[in-house]
């Protein structure tokens, strides 16, 4: 039994019904904080294990595979899930500041932990239909997080997030019992095993296009993408943070997961699909968010062109570009929360998030300018930042198969992404403020630090990967490694050879 | 029994799909969960619907004699089944806020969140 898989999910789950209980009080925001450093104290633990031993999987109640429920955690999941608590970290420290009591005796941080470990669980589990309810349990408690609060604008942007995401929840099962009942098997492991050997490929492909498409909902690609930027402006700036940094990565995830373990049956088919998709993602996103004039808007639209580059990772499905694709998921995990949190401090000191109707903030608060400026220079790929190095592997992956126009489309979105993010800095930052108002730092009192410091973390994280990426790089090649060749990934679970 | 089965699933799915096109938030919400129980009933089809059995090992044995139900369809159905509730459960109540903000479930006159430019 390896307590260490399971330590990483049960530590929030804890942490939650200890901060539900201590909801009336102070103690339990800095519960929420002080559950979630443990939470990522194991994470690194697990990752530390998996460094060492290879794969981990471990079968819950001991029920061997494919028949128990079965946790595993190769690279790409280590990764996964050590970045989940970093983020958890940080952004918890932020609601100490930015979520209002009254929230918060609603229930804020209980919510935000389940949805840690709905997160955790699903880079985890090794199971198809685990990974249902782990979504399920995620799905859930960000309807809960969305509408907290209560305001026309979030019940408006919710009705929009739920019905899709129940949509594609939908698809996702159907696809589970067509797969079930061809294989009869829900165990990726398993699945990874027969699924290529299946003789009916058309069958195959049918599945696999549904599985795309319940994924793709959730990863937020074109053209399933109308309820990210309908509902991720309208909650309160911690959760629209934690939702642009990890609710669409998992669908991504899971992209990654299932089109490199299970369906590889026919990638001149389903990769080719899958990079059209990726290059349509990129370039809509950065189009729309051109047009947008609201802070949180451009950043939603920004997440969607995004995804479009870890996509065009998979799609190329080569050593090099899936390692640029897992780079690119921890780079914009980093950086997407960042940026989120900018905008809650840019709110908070110049009062709105409409960029016509603030300005100023680089004269009256330098130091907020330079804490935007790492995060947005880096999702828009200048060196030395971490999105340089991410875009640089991408776009030498596809000139490496000589996918000319793919590389195109990924330095024409980067220029794009920087003319968007010269908006922001020009409206937010660069102009005076329309009611000539000074938007200092002072004005967020005792909420300064606790706002700041989070940033300031997740910029030097940026700074660190953008200034020391070979550690980091040598991991997502180890983690392109397992996907490539899931073998490992079969025995470590199955306990068997090929 | 499989073929009743079968068409059933089928006719829910159109019935539903009819539904949830519509732009009435309370047909769309219904078309959910009719949606949610064909899916339901289709993973109960697809674990063969071979035998009543139980699944029980006699005392002695280390394996069923006589060929048995498929447990973990099952057991699938009744976890999908919760969680579906749940979900719509939440969506009823969130389907009964928008209307009490906006006084109208028809999807196309909710535009808070995304304004029109010229409501702007």
């Amino acid at each position: 039994m390896s307590w260490y898989l399971s330590m990483p999910l049960i530590v929030p789950f804890a942490t939650a019904i200890i901060s539900y209980l201590l909801r009336d009080r102070a103690v339990g925001r800095w519960s929420s904080v002080l559950g979630s450093v443990v939470a990522l104290g194991f994470a690194l633990l697990l990752m530390a294990q998996v460094l060492q031993n290879g794969i981990v999987a471990g079968q819950m109640g001991n029920w061997p595979a494919p028949f128990g429920i079965t946790l595993v955690a190769d690279y790409l999941s280590a990764i996964m899930v050590v970045i989940t608590g970093i983020v958890g970290v940080t952004i918890a420290i932020y609601a100490t500041g930015d979520i209002a009591p009254k929230l918060e005796q609603l229930g804020f941080h209980a919510m935000f932990q389940i949805l840690l470990a709905g997160v955790t669980g699903a880079f985890l589990t090794g199971d198809l239909f685990n990974l249902y309810v782990w979504f399920e349990v995620m799905l859930i408690s960000s309807f809960g997080l969305l509408v907290l609060g209560g305001k026309p604008v979030q019940i408006d942007g919710a009705v929009k997030y739920v019905a899709l995401n129940l949509v594609s929840t939908v698809l996702f099962l159907t696809a589970i019992a067509i797969l079930y009942g061809m294989t009869g098997s829900l165990n990726l492991a398993d699945l990874g095993r027969i699924v290529p050997n299946m003789d009916d490929t058309g069958l195959v492909t049918v599945v696999a296009m549904l599985f795309m498409i319940a994924f793709g909902v959730k990863a937020a690609v074109f053209p399933l993408f109308f309820w990210l930027p309908a509902s991720y402006h309208t909650p309160t700036f911690s959760v629209s943070a934690l939702f642009a940094a990890l609710l669409t990565k998992v669908g991504v995830y899971a992209l990654i997961r299932m089109f490199t373990l299970v369906f590889t049956h026919d990638i001149a088919f389903t990769h080719t699909i899958l990079l059209w998709v990726a290059c349509l993602t990129m370039v809509t996103g950065v189009v729309g968010a051109a047009a947008q004039t609201d802070f949180r808007k451009v950043l939603s639209f920004h997440i969607i062109s995004q995804i479009g580059y870890m996509v065009l990772g998979l799609a190329l499905y080569t050593p090099l570009a899936i390692a640029g694709a897992v780079f690119y998921l921890v780079h914009h995990i980093i950086v997407k929360a960042n940026l989120f949190l900018v905008s809650g401090v840019a709110e908070r000191t110049a009062g709105s998030t409409d960029l016509y109707k603030i300005g100023g903030l680089y004269s009256s608060a330098p130091l907020l300018a330079a804490l935007f400026v790492v995060p947005a220079f880096s999702l828009a790929g200048f060196p030395p930042l971490s999105g340089f190095w991410a875009k640089y592997v991408l776009v030498k992956a596809s000139l490496d198969l000589q996918f000319w126009w793919a590389a195109f489309a990924a330095l024409a979105v980067g220029l794009l992404t920087i003319f968007s993010m010269t908006k922001i800095w020009g409206e937010a930052f660069w102009k005076p403020h329309p009611d000539r108002v000074e938007p200092t730092l002072d004005l967020l009192g005792w909420r300064k630090w606790r706002l700041l410091t989070p940033i300031a973390i997740l910029a030097a994280g940026t700074l660190i990967i953008g200034l020391f990426p070979a550690p980091f790089f040598a991991l997502a090649e180890t983690a392109a490694g397992q996907l490539l060749s899931p073998e490992a990934y079969i025995e470590a679970v199955l306990g068997v050879t090929q | 029994m499989e073929a009743v089965l079968a068409i059933t699933i089928g006719a829910l799915f159109a019935a539903s799909v009819y539904l949830m096109l519509d732009r009435n938030l309370m047909r769309f919400l219904f078309g959910l969960t009719l949606i949610t129980n064909a899916v339901n009933l289709s993973i109960f089809s697809v674990g063969r619907l071979k035998s009543n059995i139980p699944p029980l090992i006699p005392e002695g044995e280390r394996a069923p004699i006589e060929p048995v139900a498929n447990a973990l369809p099952q057991a699938l159905v009744l976890t999908a089944i919760v969680i579906g509730f749940g979900l719509f459960a939440f969506a009823l109540i969130l389907t009964l806020r928008a209307y009490t903000s906006f006084g109208t479930l028809q999807t196309d006159e909710i535009r808070l969140a995304e304004p029109r430019k010229d409501d702007a």
